[in-house]
């Protein structure tokens, strides 16, 4: 089985500034939420939406005498993570208290992982066009608790704390800095999104705040990367600035943008980069700078007494790699080398798992390439008009694929075959009886169609004559043909007919 | 390693607790007794001893993911010094 189709990488993206080109260095560390039910260390629900305070246990709130019992869904859906991004899995890990103040972590710390993350490292194949990919490194994984949510225009003088999302479990994922560009962070971005969403891991709902990202962004100039990449030591590369807290693929494209050029300024003017904590400005377009030096992070880490460290063993994980999916790389190098369509399609088909099942049931003993083109073209475009998912497709796979085959059959033609799915569509029914009972099969009698052509050719002497002439002229019979039958003669036959009968 | 008194007082800032100037030395002293017998414990060799977490062989507890707990806003909210509309009320804190 072939894991991923052969890709080259692309080139980095370079800015050119007022004393040479420059490049950018980008890691991510993104925080996806854990598909759990319960939290990773109470059995409150994780349900969004809820009233507020509502899914909040006593120790969420951090009650005195309180202690954290771990979920073993959520280290489960952890490891699969990990076996999904080809990484490995530590079968020792240990938690961390990360202490900070903030009125949405009643617990006045983080209970993280620093020191002993669940997962190591990894990678991430991002698809940049076809036949061009980046290799994203992952360095670890963490489980890791949510805070609450503060909420500050409800009043003008107080904030709002909703203690729901405390202890939900996190996952956070670490990339190292092999990113070259603003697009290629948002790709990685989505490329990690399709995994964790074909493994069922994380929803990906990025608006719920779901999966959100923290980028580190630096510059340098060309050729430096190379020499990181050569020693992995980080004196090659430029000083980075981390934009936090990012929800959305286009915003992580602009804070880049904005960044790197920041950042550049400040170098070719001759000064130097702060190493700072940033927040973006959508409104604005623009970084600022989050917090004061002052109160530069103090984590004062240190070994969670609550928790003995997390052992798991060897059998166990085996177990979860038993049922991991056929995931996005592998299924996309299937759909090109088995049904020979093309990368952007397999790209297409492959982005949600639904739509590739959908496609996987249409294609079932029929020709690939033409399901892959109706799928696409049909059944998507016609959903995408109403703005629906494949999951909301009023036209099955079992409806689509009927009509495939009455193509297949010659018993209707493309342009009827349109015809007959916008009925399917709105209407529902089988397709076979649907062409029965209006009468839309296609004449394949070739006495009836040799009728109609000479019909139109005792119609159109002067035509005829100019069709002689310029035998291109044909398709204009073909065309009245195929109007006089209302569609439904088999082109084909219609134009060998025609032909024939003009003695072209 | 000694703790001076500009150490001791973000220690304390950090940990959010208010210490009268006056009292910095006396804690900058305790703090750094305490690092002083530390670094006294750093003198064993450990080498080849594996770090203990428990006294018996005890594993992680777990459990399932199911929902067993919440549901009780009034009880959660039943000490806040402010509570509005279900929410902890705070004064305001902005970024």
């Amino acid at each position: 089985m072939l894991d991923h189709l052969a890709y080259e990488a692309p080139k980095p993206k370079v800015i050119a500034g007022a004393t040479g080109d420059w490049e950018l260095v980008i890691g991510l560390e993104v925080h996806a939420q854990v598909a759990s039910k319960a939290k990773l260390f109470s059995g409150a629900s994780t349900t969004f939406g809820a009233e507020p305070n509502s899914n909040v246990a006593f120790v969420d709130a951090a009650m005195p005498g309180m202690l954290p019992v771990i979920n073993e869904g959520c280290v489960a859906l952890a490891v699969k993570t990990g076996l999904g991004l080809k990484a490995e899995i530590n079968l020792f890990s240990a938690f961390d208290r990360k202490n900070y103040f903030y009125p949405d972590l009643p617990q006045g710390y983080q209970i993280s992982q620093l020191y002993h993350p669940i997962v190591g490292e990894g990678e991430v194949i991002v698809d940049m066009g076809p036949g061009v990919a980046r290799r994203v490194r992952i360095e670890r994984i963490h489980l890791e608790q949510d805070a609450g949510k503060s909420i500050h225009d409800m009043d003008p003088h107080m904030s709002f704390v909703d203690l729901n999302r405390t202890g939900v479990a996190l996952m956070e994922i670490v990339s190292r800095p092999d990113i070259r560009g603003p697009e290629e962070a948002a790709a990685y971005v989505g490329k990690l999104r399709q995994i964790l969403r074909y493994l069922g891991t994380c929803d990906g709902n990025m608006q719920n705040g779901n999966l959100r990202a923290d980028v580190n962004v630096s510059v340098c100039r060309p050729g430096d990367y190379e020499k990181y990449q050569e020693t992995q030591d980080f004196s090659h590369l430029g000083t980075r600035c981390e934009i936090k807290n990012m929800n959305s693929m286009r915003f992580i494209q602009q804070a880049i943008e904005y960044e790197a050029r920041r950042q550049i300024a400040i170098l070719e003017d001759g000064g130097s980069v702060d190493q700072e904590t940033r927040l973006f400005d959508p409104d604005k377009g623009e970084t600022r700078t989050m917090r004061s030096k002052e109160e530069a992070h103090d984590y004062r880490y240190f070994p969670c007494p609550d928790l003995l460290p997390l052992e798991i063993e060897q059998g166990w994980v085996d177990d979860i790699a038993a049922t991991l999916p056929e995931l996005p790389d592998e299924k996309k190098a299937r759909f090109v080398n088995d049904f020979g369509m093309t990368e952007y399609d397999a790209d297409v088909l492959t982005a949600e798992a639904e739509n590739a099942a959908y496609f996987e049931a249409v294609a079932e003993g029929r020709d690939g390439k033409l399901a892959a083109n109706w799928v696409i073209n049909e059944l998507f475009g016609r959903l995408k008009r109403e703005d629906h998912g494949i999951t909301e497709s009023p036209v099955n796979p079992a409806q689509l694929g009927g009509i495939l085959d009455l193509i297949a059959k010659g018993d209707i033609s493309g342009k009827i075959a349109k015809d007959l799915f916008e009925i399917v569509y709105t209407e529902g029914g089988d397709p076979a009886e649907i062409v029965e009972a209006r009468g839309m099969k296609q004449v394949t009698d070739t006495g009836a169609i040799e009728t109609a052509v000479e019909q139109v050719i005792a119609d159109n002497p002067a035509q005829v004559e100019k069709a002689k002439q310029n035998p291109k002229l044909a398709g204009w019979f073909v065309g009245q043909v195929m109007k006089a039958t209302g569609g439904k003669a088999n082109p084909k036959a219609v134009n060998e007919i025609v032909a024939a009968k003009l003695g072209l | 390693m000694s703790i001076d008194i500009d150490t001791a007082r973000k220690v304390a800032h950090l940990a959010r607790i208010a210490v009268d100037e006056a009292d910095l030395p006396a804690l900058a002293g305790e703090l750094s007794q305490i690092l002083t017998f530390m670094e006294q414990l750093n003198e064993v060799d450990v080498e080849g001893v594996e770090p203990m977490t428990s006294v018996t062989p005890m594993r992680l507890k777990r459990r399932d993911d199911v929902v067993t707990d919440g549901g009780y806003q009034d009880q959660i909210l039943s000490n806040a010094p402010d509570a509005r509309e279900g929410f902890f009320a705070v004064p305001k804190v902005v970024e």
